[in-house]
Order: C-alpha cells, then sequence, then structure tokens
C-alpha cells in the first residue's frame, strides 16, 4: 500500500533526479517490450543509467553461463538489477545470491509482481478505493498469471468476484483456495454479458489459440469473449476496463474511446509504480 | 500373540530396522525412495498385513541398516503413520514414530520442469503443507506445490 501512494506522488511529479547517475541494470532474459520499456523508462525519470540486455540471444547465456555467475558478475556494474527470466523462480533464486536488490520483473508462469502492483495502483485510482468493489475477469483465468496474481491480492479488500471464461479455462483451484480462505465470494460464468452491469472493474486478458488442444473448441469460444462498445451501455459510470496488454481481438477498438477504456492509462501507471518501488528499494526519497 | 503371527509373515533380523506401520499402498514408494532396490543387505517387505489400528498396512525390514534424519524425513513425507524400530542382537533397543518436518532441503526434486531448481544447479528448498490432509511439498522458489504421487527424491 505504501508502494501506491509513493507512486501518486510520482505521478504528480514524474521527472526526480533521485537516482542521480546511479546504474541500474535490466536484464531480460526474454523479450517483454512493454515491461522493459516501462522499467527503463522509470528508470530514466529518475536520473538513472540503464545497462543490459534485451533477450538471452544477445547475452552470455548464449554461451552457456549459469543465471547465478550472470547475476554475479552485474552485480558489479549495477546498483539494482530489474530481472525477467523464462524460469518458474528464477528472481528469488537470484535473489539469493546478489549483492544488490533484485525487482522481479516476470518469472516464467510463476510471479509478474510489478504488474499486479500497478493493476492495483489502476484500481485505486478509478475507483477511489480499493474495498467492497466487484471485479469481473474475463478470458484465459487458467494461464494467465496476471489475473491468478490479482485474485489473490484483491483477496485482502472484500472483493466480490466475477470470473468469466470457457471451460477449459477456469480459474485454477489453488486460486480459488484463497478466495474461500478470505471467506469470500465468487461466481463463475461462460457468458459475460449478464455481469456486466454489476463490475466496477472489467478485467480483460487473451485468450491464446495454442491453449487449446483441440482447435475447434478454441473456433467455439473465441468470438463469445470480445468485448465491443455497444455491451457497455448498462454499464456502471464508474466501470473501468483494464487489460494487462498487449491486445488482440478481445476488446473491439471501438472501446478505446469510450471514457470507461483504460487500459492504456494503465500501462502508463506502471511507469509510476516502477519509480515507486525502485526509489524505496533503494532508500532514496 | 500378534508379535508371534508377525514374525511368522515376515522374518526377524538380529540387526537393523523395522519400519512398521506404514500405509499399505505406500510400500513399494518407501522402499524406491530409500533406494533398497539397491541395496545388498538382507530385506524383507509385507503388505497388506493386517493392522488392529489401520485396517491394512506394510511392514520393511532391513538388516545392518539405522536411518540418517534426512532419511527419516523422506519416509515421514509417503508414510506419515510409519514407525521405525531399531533392533540390536534381536532386541529392541529404540522404538519412534516418524515425525513430518516443517520444511526439507536437497532431498526431494520439485515435479515442475521449468522449476529453477531444475534448470540450473540450484538446491531445492520446500516447506512442507497439508492441504485436504495430503502432504504436500510447496517449491520455496517456483511455488508449485508437489504432492504425495509425484514426490521424487535425491
Amino acid at each position: 500500500m505504501q508502494i501506491l501512494e509513493i507512486a501518486a506522488e510520482f505521478e504528480k511529479k514524474p521527472h526526480q533526479n533521485l537516482l542521480n547517475g546511479r546504474v541500474i541494470a535490466s536484464l531480460f532474459f526474454e523479450p517483454s517490450t512493454r515491461t522493459r520499456l516501462s522499467f527503463e523508462s522509470a528508470i530514466q525519470k529518475l536520473g538513472g543509467n540503464v545497462i543490459g540486455f534485451s533477450s538471452a540471444a544477445t547475452s552470455s547465456v548464449q554461451k552457456g553461463e549459469s543465471l547465478k555467475d550472470t547475476i554475479l558478475t552485474v552485480c558489479n556494474y549495477s546498483d539494482l538489477i530489474v530481472m525477467r527470466h523464462p524460469v518458474d523462480g528464477s528472481a528469488r533464486f537470484a535473489s539469493e545470491v546478489a549483492s544488490v536488490p533484485i525487482i522481479n520483473a516476470g518469472d516464467g508462469a510463476n510471479q509478474h509482481p510489478t504488474q499486479c502492483l500497478l493493476d492495483l495502483f489502476s484500481i485505486k485510482k478509478t475507483q477511489g478505493t480499493l474495498e467492497n468493489l466487484e471485479v469481473t475477469f474475463v478470458g484465459d483465468l487458467k494461464y494467465g498469471r496476471t489475473v491468478h496474481s490479482l485474485v489473490i491480492a484483491l483477496c485482502q479488500f472484500n472483493t466480490k468476484f466475477h470470473l468469466v471464461s470457457p471451460v477449459e479455462l477456469k480459474l485454477p483451484s489453488a486460486v480459488k483456495r484463497h478466495i474461500k480462505e478470505a471467506n469470500l465470494q465468487y461466481e463463475q460464468y461462460t457468458d459475460f454479458s449478464e455481469v456486466i452491469p454489476k463490475s466496477d472493474i472489467i478485467y480483460m486478458t487473451r485468450i491464446q489459440r495454442e491453449r487449446f488442444p483441440d482447435p475447434l473448441e478454441y473456433e467455439k469460444v473465441k468470438n463469445a469473449y470480445i468485448l465491443d462498445n455497444s455491451m457497455l451501455n448498462n454499464a456502471k459510470e464508474n466501470c473501468r476496463i483494464l487489460h494487462p496488454l498487449p491486445r488482440v481481438n478481445e476488446i473491439s477498438i471501438n472501446v478505446d474511446d469510450n471514457p470507461k477504456a483504460y487500459y492504456f492509462e494503465q500501462a502508463l501507471n506502471g511507469v509510476f509504480v516502477r519509480q515507486a518501488l525502485i526509489a524505496s528499494i533503494l532508500g532514496l526519497k | 500373540m500378534n508379535t508371534k503371527r508377525k514374525e511368522l509373515i515376515v522374518s526377524a533380523i538380529s540387526n537393523g530396522t523395522v519400519i512398521d506401520h506404514i500405509p499399505a499402498d505406500k510400500v513399494f514408494q518407501v522402499i524406491r525412495i530409500l533406494d533398497l532396490e539397491e541395496s545388498e543387505k538382507e530385506i524383507y517387505f509385507g503388505t497388506n498385513l493386517v493392522s488392529k489400528k489401520y485396517g491394512r498396512k506394510g511392514i520393511i525390514k532391513i538388516s545392518e541398516k539405522y536411518f540418517k534424519p534426512s532419511e527419516t524425513d523422506k519416509i515421514a513425507l509417503v508414510a506419515p503413520t510409519a514407525t521405525l524400530i531399531e533392533i540390536r542382537d534381536y532386541e529392541v533397543t529404540r522404538k519412534t514414530t516418524v515425525n513430518i518436518p516443517d520444511s526439507i532441503e536437497r532431498i526431494a526434486k520439485c515435479f515442475n520442469p521449468n522449476c529453477i531448481t531444475n534448470k540450473e544447479q540450484v538446491p531445492t528448498k520446500f516447506k512442507v503443507i497439508k492441504i485436504d490432509g495430503e502432504i504436500k511439498l510447496a517449491c520455496h522458489y517456483c511455488e508449485k506445490n508437489t504432492s504425495q504421487n509425484n514426490m521424487v527424491f535425491n
């Protein structure tokens, strides 16, 4: 919560020379344009310098170097490491061997904590609160890492969950257990038009063809989870549409001009949240 | 009477350890995790034996073998009801029940093939948790839970 408050300060005044030439390493062992640019923008707005690489192909991993060796080496050159890696648990391991702080910018299918923070920031900013909201998640709830993290985080705030997905892509029971343990309610749907009028937040995600063993099953459901502007006529005034991006076709472009569309501002919020995180970790005010 | 009957079913050992009260369906898994297939010591085992307490149980007797804590931790994870009876010169010298450890390091593998512990030389660490009565290993790194059936030990 403190990070969200600091992020709000950076939103008011994004350019602050707190890093004053410090060097931040941005190690992207797999490509992620949005997350990397957002971090690098945050670092530069804080007056820092960025070193690093944007894919494993351009790093010493190509030569067979272990993650431990890469991290130990880069610690010599930087004050903090931002790291994206395709292997689950890689960031936690890196933090155990590193002499400088590590920020996890996504580790395989495991966590993407800064996305979760920017989602929370976006919800708080648009709704004025995180408490007692009705949040609808739509699309791939089974494999969507950002969905899992956000559902678990929202369990702290008395959220009512609406879970809309094809049967094959339902929220995993391990995540639903968090909702149950928090004594909160969730409802599951395969059709989402009926939940739009109840929703304070609609969190859209992309359904990927490769998630379906049978291509015919994908063809059957692919159009059932597309949000079109006409569907938002009965939405609440305060309702906002979020999406972790990139979008393909799950939100029609005619939604973009609707004041309820918030996904591009959501991406901007990522910069403030990452500024807040870097400044807090390095104890800079 | 009961003891006598057990001795008739599975031969007595002069020195070594008896693992008793193994759930009947876990005997072969215990044999596997302790690498007893590779052992050259005398080993007797039985399963589906009648047990007053558990209905059916398994038992393994291993000659000239006493277990280290890391090995009893493994037994506890797959056979939490097991009792270890140490025998010296046909006498029971020590009888203990296994304790499920709170955490384990290095002895088990994470079932997630994309976990850092399966990709690089990183020793495993797990918290031992219970979900709906079943013991699971929660990986310190990838946060996935390895269930009893998927447990593989180093």
